[in-house]
């Protein structure tokens, strides 16, 4: 890398981060507000009332943030690795935001017949994210289901509630990519 | 009531409501097990601990099993040997293959399990874990691809510490033992007293080690090499070498470490000395002069330190400002003695061999370095110290004792009992009475203080004053003491606070495997040393006096708290 690439880097970085740091300050002050919200409800609440919580959390916010995390953690006099640790152990929790298409894998009986797992490993390696997780530009995050009930549209995947059948490696790809352009024409 | 049950078909006797683990161990029946821990609530996960029930056909764990009358047991039947080793394959199926170059082979509880059982070839093959190593901890290495899940570090992190630093993330086979959010240790709550990986089966927890910068400075020609033992290092490092531990080896523990090339070898036991008379005087200030807030609380174990900094704030002006012994014997090192030898302070390079991991954290704390200097530049444990000891090439059973250096070597045993729960506070009861009273004490012991109770409570009359004490050892104990006294509690002066259950004999450095047998026969040597002693009091340690009278001046003095003095702030971490 030659100087002046690096500085091109750099100053990128720097603007990212500059940036990140805004959208994180923006997030805390709303977000914990609807988390002090949910709290107060489980004024004298003990240790069982932690996955009602945490679901009432994810409900307000659609996901977990570690300030909630820290915040229950808090509110309840638990550990925040303990609290992590329950909330990992299900699938129904995440940790990042969702991103603007919710890509829904369907991981039941017939789809994985059929191969829903090749489609969710080819979908992770092309967006480069794994499931759970959130692309860095918040367009896109995977999300793996149990049944959607479309077991005749296996493998099916659904991207914010639209449907899509029969789902190849190839067509995957093209059905990624005319949400990206739907979204670079708005 | 006794119950009559058969072990492989022949009758014992048992009490109602133990568990059959305990009863075939009292008939000589030894039992695998892995996620067992002796003096907590069995788990029953690993399933290692199976016995075949033969009225019932069935396999079942023998540490949750109580006894039942009638009960017919088969604890080797060819059925059970073959579960026990599918679980050994099973474990094995995704574990690295680095037995070679991790730091607990031969002492792996995996691998004499693997041998026991006679595994001889890969049966099972899984996908090999592949997670990062994590290195981010000051004391603490984790690589999660070693760890079986057994799930003991889990428990003594959160029932003997009550810290709870760790946790089991994910699930299934993606399960690994992570702090919060999987994060580094380093921003986790982890205290770094190590407990966790005394009690590893495996090298999944491991101590961050600095033997190779310590061999680097022994080959630079430049540098000074000075080493420092803890108290606790005598008592226990004949175990790294097969002997026992009872017998006091610091004579020879000196001759050993002048050939492995350290120029110059000091006992930690002497500032062990000048802790008490620094602590004693501010215990004493504080009580007469209302400086700071009473309890006072021990400042010698960083752990402990570190865990108030983090969940007990508000209580830290109750920390004695006293530096720990390892800090002051490097800052008395780096600033007097550097000084009557006249070399560089940036010359000498100070290791301390301690039974300890927190005291790698420790010595690395910015309070812990003046004018670019720091105090202690590298710290083995125990382990690492007999490795360094084998390394050379060292008979360490054919040594003939040798003395320590002048002038940082003479101890009193007060300063020694340290390693043991209650020395800290043994020590400096016996040099407050002095410094309060002007006499000295007819009976130097306080049995109230020792032992292994988890909270002792003593009151002590010192001329008029009752000196209310307590001795906390296990860190998970100190809750409720610290809940009562910032609830107001106020019979209490003086606390000693160790992390590690029984002290610093049993501390996160030490041999592991050690069983509570040699735990009790480390705290006997230590007090058997004190019994025979003729200096068992530090104010009377003849260089502590010499210290003060050319160097230091006054205990709590201008000096003292340049030099061996310091403050802690709030730590900000994921609690």
């Amino acid at each position: 890398m030659d100087l002046r690439s690096n500085l091109v880097y750099i100053i990128r970085l720097l603007q990212t981060s500059v940036k990140g740091k805004f959208l994180n300050l923006a997030l805390k002050s709303n977000e914990m507000e609807k988390v002090d919200l949910i709290l107060k409800e489980y004024k004298n609440a003990c240790h069982d009332s932690l996955i009602p919580i945490l679901q009432e959390i994810q409900e307000a916010e659609g996901f977990l943030s570690e300030t909630a995390i820290v915040e229950v953690g808090n509110h309840l006099h638990l550990p925040t690795s303990k609290i992590y640790g329950v909330a990992t152990f299900y699938n129904q929790f995440r940790f990042q935001p969702k991103g603007k298409y919710n890509i829904q894998v369907c991981r039941g009986t017939a789809c994985h017949v059929l191969g829903s797992s090749t489609v969710l490993n080819e979908l992770e390696k092309y967006l480069k994210i794994k499931a759970g997780q959130t692309s860095r530009d918040n367009l896109f995050s995977i999300e793996v289901v149990a049944c959607i009930g479309a077991c005749g549209l296996a493998p099916v995947i659904a991207i914010n509630g639209e449907f899509h059948a029969k789902v190849t490696v190839d067509s995957l790809k093209e059905i990624v990519e005319s949400y990206r352009n739907r979204e670079e024409l708005s | 009531m006794k119950l009559n049950i058969k072990i492989n078909t022949k009758p014992v006797q048992a009490e109602k409501g133990e568990m059959i683990l305990d009863v075939l161990e009292r008939n000589g029946i030894k039992i695998p097990t892995l996620c067992y821990m002796k003096d907590k609530f069995p788990a029953g996960a690993c399933r290692m601990c199976l016995v075949e029930h033969v009225n019932s056909g069935r396999l079942i764990t023998s540490c949750s099993y109580p006894v039942e009358d009638g009960m017919e047991l088969l604890s080797h039947s060819p059925r059970v040997i073959n579960a026990r080793k599918t679980i050994v394959e099973l474990l094995l199926s995704n574990h690295p293959d680095d037995c070679l170059y991790c730091v607990r082979n031969k002492n792996c509880e995996l691998q004499n399990l693997s041998d026991e059982l006679d595994v001889r070839h890969r049966r099972i093959t899984g996908v090999k874990n592949n997670h990062s190593i994590d290195y981010s901890g000051q004391s603490i290495v984790c690589d999660p691809d070693k760890c079986i899940l057994c799930g003991r570090c889990v428990r003594v992190c959160e029932e003997t510490i009550g810290v709870s630093a760790i946790d089991f993330i994910l699930r299934g086979s993606k399960t690994i033992v992570a702090p919060a959010f999987n994060k580094g240790l380093n921003t986790s709550s982890c205290v770094n007293c190590g407990q966790c990986l005394m009690v590893c089966p495996t090298g999944a927890i491991a101590e961050k080690s600095h033997l190779s910068i310590v061999i680097e400075a022994l080959q630079n020609p430049e540098l000074t090499v000075v080493a420092q033992y803890a108290p606790a290092i005598t008592v226990s490092i004949a175990e790294e070498f097969g002997l026992e531990p009872e017998k006091d080896m610091n004579g020879i523990l000196n001759a050993a470490l002048r050939k492995v090339g350290f120029n110059r070898v000091f006992d930690t036991s002497f500032t062990a000395d000048l802790t008490i008379m620094e602590e004693a005087t501010e215990l004493i200030e504080r009580i007469t002069k209302n400086s700071d807030p009473i309890p006072m609380f021990t400042s010698c174990c960083p752990a402990w330190v570190k865990y108030v900094e983090e969940f007990w704030p508000e209580m830290l002006s109750n920390v004695s400002t006293c530096k720990s012994p390892q800090q002051m014997m490097g800052s008395i090192i780096k600033h007097y003695y550097s000084k009557i030898e006249n070399i560089k302070p940036e010359k000498i390079f100070s290791v301390s061999l301690m039974p300890c991991t927190a005291k790698k954290f420790e010595a690395q704390r910015e309070e812990m370095t003046q004018e670019g200097i720091s105090d202690v530049d590298a710290v083995l444990t125990t382990r690492e110290l007999g490795k360094l000891i084998r390394l050379y090439g060292i008979d360490f059973k054919n040594l003939e004792p040798e003395d320590t250096d002048s002038p940082l070597g003479t101890r009193s045993s007060a300063g020694k009992i340290f390693g043991a729960t209650g020395g800290v506070m043994e020590a400096a009861l016996r040099t407050a009475y002095s410094m309060i009273t002007g006499n000295e004490l007819e009976k130097l012991e306080f049995e109230e203080v020792r032992g292994l109770s988890g909270v002792k409570h003593s009151k002590i009359k010192i001329d008029s004053l009752e000196l209310g004490v307590a001795v906390v050892n296990g860190l998970g104990n100190a809750a409720s003491l610290l809940k009562e006294i910032s609830e107001g509690r106020k019979d209490i002066h003086f606390v000693e606070v160790m992390s590690c259950p029984g002290g610093c004999i049993a501390g996160g450095g030490q041999h592991i495997g050690a069983d509570k047998n040699s735990i009790y026969a480390r705290i006997k040597a230590l007090y058997e040393i004190d019994k025979n002693e003729a200096l068992r009091v530090s104010h009377k340690n003849p260089q502590i006096l010499e210290l003060y009278q050319k160097f230091l001046g006054k205990p709590n003095g201008h000096l003292s708290h340049k030099l061996l003095h310091t403050c802690y702030k709030k730590r900000i971490v994921l609690l």
